[in-house]
C-alpha cells in the first residue's frame, strides 16, 4: 500500500459552524497526510458539505482552525490568510470538483479553454503550449482530444465530471476536494470515473477529501473514512475497518442499510 | 433646506464670459452638486488609472445608450472657455454627434469645432481621431459596457473581486476562444487593455485600430458609462497595453486599399456601398481628418486618383 510521510498535509482542529441556532458542524478534527484519500460519509444534512466547504476555505468557521502545509513546508492557517492568498492556493495547489459540473466549469467556453484557464491565470501566454497541455489532459481523463473545441454544454454528465477533474489537475495540485462527484451518474459511468480517480490519485500522489453518501465509493477510493451524523464525527478509521466492523450504532445502521443486488 | 439660492449664487459667480444659454437651465444642464459629485469620481478615476469608479448617474434628457455617461462627464468638466468637438464613429455630422453638440451649445453656449487640434474637449462615440491628441486636450468616451469581463462572469461581486486581486486569467480565456474558433483573435472592437500594468479595462467599443493611440497619449482620457454608473480614466502618459498571446500577438486591422477621397493609407477606413450593383468605396471614418487632407491637396494643386 501507499506509505505516508511523517508530517500531515492538512490539520483540522475543533471545527464548528452554526447556521443560526442550527449546528451544522461540531468540533470536527482530523489530519490528512500527503497522498491520502479520505472519504466523508453520512446521510443528507449531516454536515458533510459544510465540513468540505469550511476546510476548503469557501466558508468561514465559527470556531476551530484548518492548517495546510504549503510547498515550502510551512504550516499555515488557511482562514488567517488574505483572500488573495486563499484564492491563489485554491487555484494552484488545490482543486475543487463540484457535484454539479455547471458550478465548476464554464459552460459556454470550449473544453480547451476550461482546462487552460488556471494556466492563463498564472500568466501562461503561449497559445500553442496551452492547447497542447489541454489536449494532453483531455487524453488523460479519457476525453477524445478532437473534442477540445466543443463546449461542455454538449458533453455527457460523465464527460463533464472528467473535464472538471482535468481542469483542476492541470496545475498539479497536491490536494483535491470532491463534493459527491459521482452522484447523478449511471453506474457504469460511475465505475469508469472511480477507476480514473483511483489511477490519478496514485500516479500524482494526490491527497483527496471526498464527500459521498455512497459507501461503495468510499470502499473503492478511500484509505480512511469519517462518518458524520448531525454535524458530529461519530466514527473515523481505516475504510475497511469501519465498513467491516462498525462500532458506532449509526455507522452500523448505515452499513446495514446498503442494498445488496 | 432652502433650495432656490445655491444655483443663483453659482450663476452669479460664473466668470465674466457672456454665455448665451437656454433659459431656466443651469450651465451645462446638470446642477452644481451633481457636477461636483461627478468631478470627485473623475478625480478618483484619474488617481487610479483604469479603475471603475461608481457614481450617481442622473436621468438625462436622452435614452441610455445614446451617450448619457459621456454627456455627464463632459458637462462636469466643461467651462465657458472650452471648445468642444463631438464625434460619432469618427464623423462630426451624424445624428448622435449633431444632437450632443447642439445640446451643449444650448446649455453652455461654448464654442464648437470640428477640428481635432483646436478642440479642448472631444466627446467621442467609438473612435479616437486620427490627428494625434495633444497635451491639455481631454477626450471623453461614451461607454455602453464598462466591465470587460461581463460576458464571461456575469456576477459583479465576482468581477470586482477579480479586479481587486488582479486575477485576469479570464480575459485570456476569451482570446483563447477566439483563436480556437477563428484561428486568430477575432475581437475587433472593445479590445481589452491593461492600464498602467494593473487594471484591466474596456476601452469602449472603439476599433482595436485605435488601441495603440491610447498608449502614452498626452491627452487625458475619461470614460463615462451612464446606465452602468461607472467612470474610469487614463491620465496622460500612461501605459495602455492590449492583451495577446506570445504566438498570437495583438494586431490592428489593415486594408489593402486607400481612402477614395483623400488617399490616406494610414487611417481607419469605412466601407460604403454606393449602389445596388455591388459597387463600394473605402473612405476615412474620421470625416474631419479626411476633409482637411482633401483641402490641403486641392490647395497644393495635387491631383489624386480616385478609385
Amino acid at each position: 500500500m501507499t506509505h505516508f510521510e511523517a508530517s500531515p498535509l492538512l490539520c483540522v482542529q475543533g471545527l464548528s459552524k452554526r447556521y443560526g441556532s442550527f449546528t451544522a458542524l461540531h468540533e470536527a478534527a482530523f489530519d490528512l497526510w500527503p497522498g491520502e484519500v479520505m472519504a466523508v460519509v453520512g446521510e443528507s444534512g449531516s454536515g458533510k458539505t459544510t465540513l468540505l466547504n469550511v476546510i476548503a476555505a469557501r466558508m468561514q468557521p465559527d470556531h476551530g482552525s484548518v492548517h495546510y502545509r504549503m510547498r515550502d513546508g510551512a504550516l499555515k492557517d488557511v482562514h488567517a490568510m488574505t483572500q488573495a492568498e486563499q484564492r491563489l492556493l485554491a487555484r494552484t495547489d488545490w482543486g475543487f470538483v463540484h457535484q454539479h459540473s455547471a458550478e465548476g466549469l464554464r459552460m459556454d467556453v470550449s473544453a480547451g479553454a476550461n482546462v487552460g484557464e488556471r494556466l492563463m491565470g498564472l500568466g501562461h501566454r503561449n497559445y500553442g503550449q496551452l492547447r497542447a497541455t489541454a489536449q494532453e489532459w483531455l487524453q488523460r481523463v479519457e476525453i477524445d482530444p478532437l473534442r477540445i473545441d466543443d463546449t461542455p454544454r454538449i458533453f455527457s454528465g460523465g464527460m463533464r465530471q472528467r473535464l472538471q477533474i482535468a481542469r483542476n489537475l492541470v496545475t498539479s495540485p497536491r490536494l483535491i476536494f470532491m463534493d459527491e462527484p459521482t452522484s447523478g451518474l449511471d453506474v457504469s459511468v460511475q465505475a469508469r470515473l472511480l477507476d480514473l480517480l483511483r489511477q490519478l490519485t496514485q500516479e500524482l500522489r494526490l491527497a483527496m477529501v471526498i464527500v459521498t453518501h455512497d459507501l461503495a465509493v468510499a470502499r473503492l477510493l478511500a484509505h480512511r473514512m469519517v462518518v458524520m451524523q448531525r454535524g458530529r464525527i461519530v466514527e473515523m478509521g481505516l475504510t475497511d475497518q469501519v465498513l467491516d466492523d462498525p462500532q458506532h450504532s449509526y455507522t452500523q445502521l448505515l452499513v446495514s442499510s446498503v442494498l445488496q443486488p | 433646506m432652502s433650495s432656490a439660492s445655491p444655483i443663483n449664487v453659482i450663476k452669479a459667480s460664473q466668470p465674466e464670459v457672456q454665455v448665451q444659454t437656454a433659459p431656466d437651465v443651469n450651465f451645462a444642464y446638470l446642477d452644481e452638486r451633481t457636477k461636483r459629485m461627478i468631478r470627485r469620481a473623475i478625480l478618483k478615476a484619474v488617481a487610479i488609472p483604469g479603475y471603475q469608479v461608481p457614481f450617481g448617474s442622473r436621468e438625462m434628457p436622452l435614452p441610455y445608450g445614446w451617450g448619457t455617461g459621456g454627456i455627464q462627464v463632459t458637462a462636469s468638466v466643461i467651462g465657458p472657455e472650452d471648445k468642444l468637438k463631438v464625434i460619432d464613429q469618427g464623423s462630426d455630422d451624424t445624428v448622435n454627434a449633431v444632437n450632443i453638440r447642439r445640446f451643449f451649445q444650448r446649455t453652455t453656449g461654448v464654442q464648437v469645432t470640428t477640428l481635432t487640434r483646436e478642440a479642448s474637449i472631444i466627446q467621442t462615440r467609438h473612435r479616437i481621431p486620427e490627428t494625434p491628441l495633444q497635451e491639455g486636450q481631454m477626450i471623453v468616451y461614451q461607454v455602453p459596457v464598462p466591465e470587460p469581463m461581463q460576458r464571461l462572469e456575469p456576477r459583479e461581486t465576482e468581477t470586482r473581486t477579480l479586479h481587486a486581486l488582479a486575477e485576469y486569467g479570464l480575459m485570456h480565456v476569451k482570446l483563447y476562444e477566439d483563436i480556437a474558433r477563428c484561428g486568430h483573435i477575432a475581437t475587433t472592437y472593445d479590445y481589452p487593455v491593461m492600464v498602467n500594468g494593473r487594471y484591466l479595462m474596456a476601452p469602449s467599443p472603439i476599433p482595436k485600430f485605435d488601441n495603440p493611440k491610447m498608449h502614452m497619449s498626452p491627452a487625458l482620457q475619461i470614460f463615462g458609462a451612464g446606465r452602468e454608473k461607472r467612470i474610469y480614466a487614463v491620465p496622460p502618459f500612461t501605459s495602455v497595453e492590449s492583451l495577446g498571446f506570445d504566438d498570437h500577438p495583438f494586431e490592428v486591422q489593415k486594408w489593402n486599399t486607400v481612402c477614395a477621397l483623400c488617399g490616406s493609407a494610414s487611417s481607419f477606413l469605412d466601407e460604403i456601398i454606393t449602389d445596388d450593383q455591388g459597387s463600394r468605396m473605402h473612405v476615412c471614418s474620421d470625416s474631419d481628418f479626411c476633409q482637411e487632407r482633401q483641402a490641403d491637396q486641392t490647395s497644393a494643386g495635387v491631383k489624386h486618383d480616385a478609385l
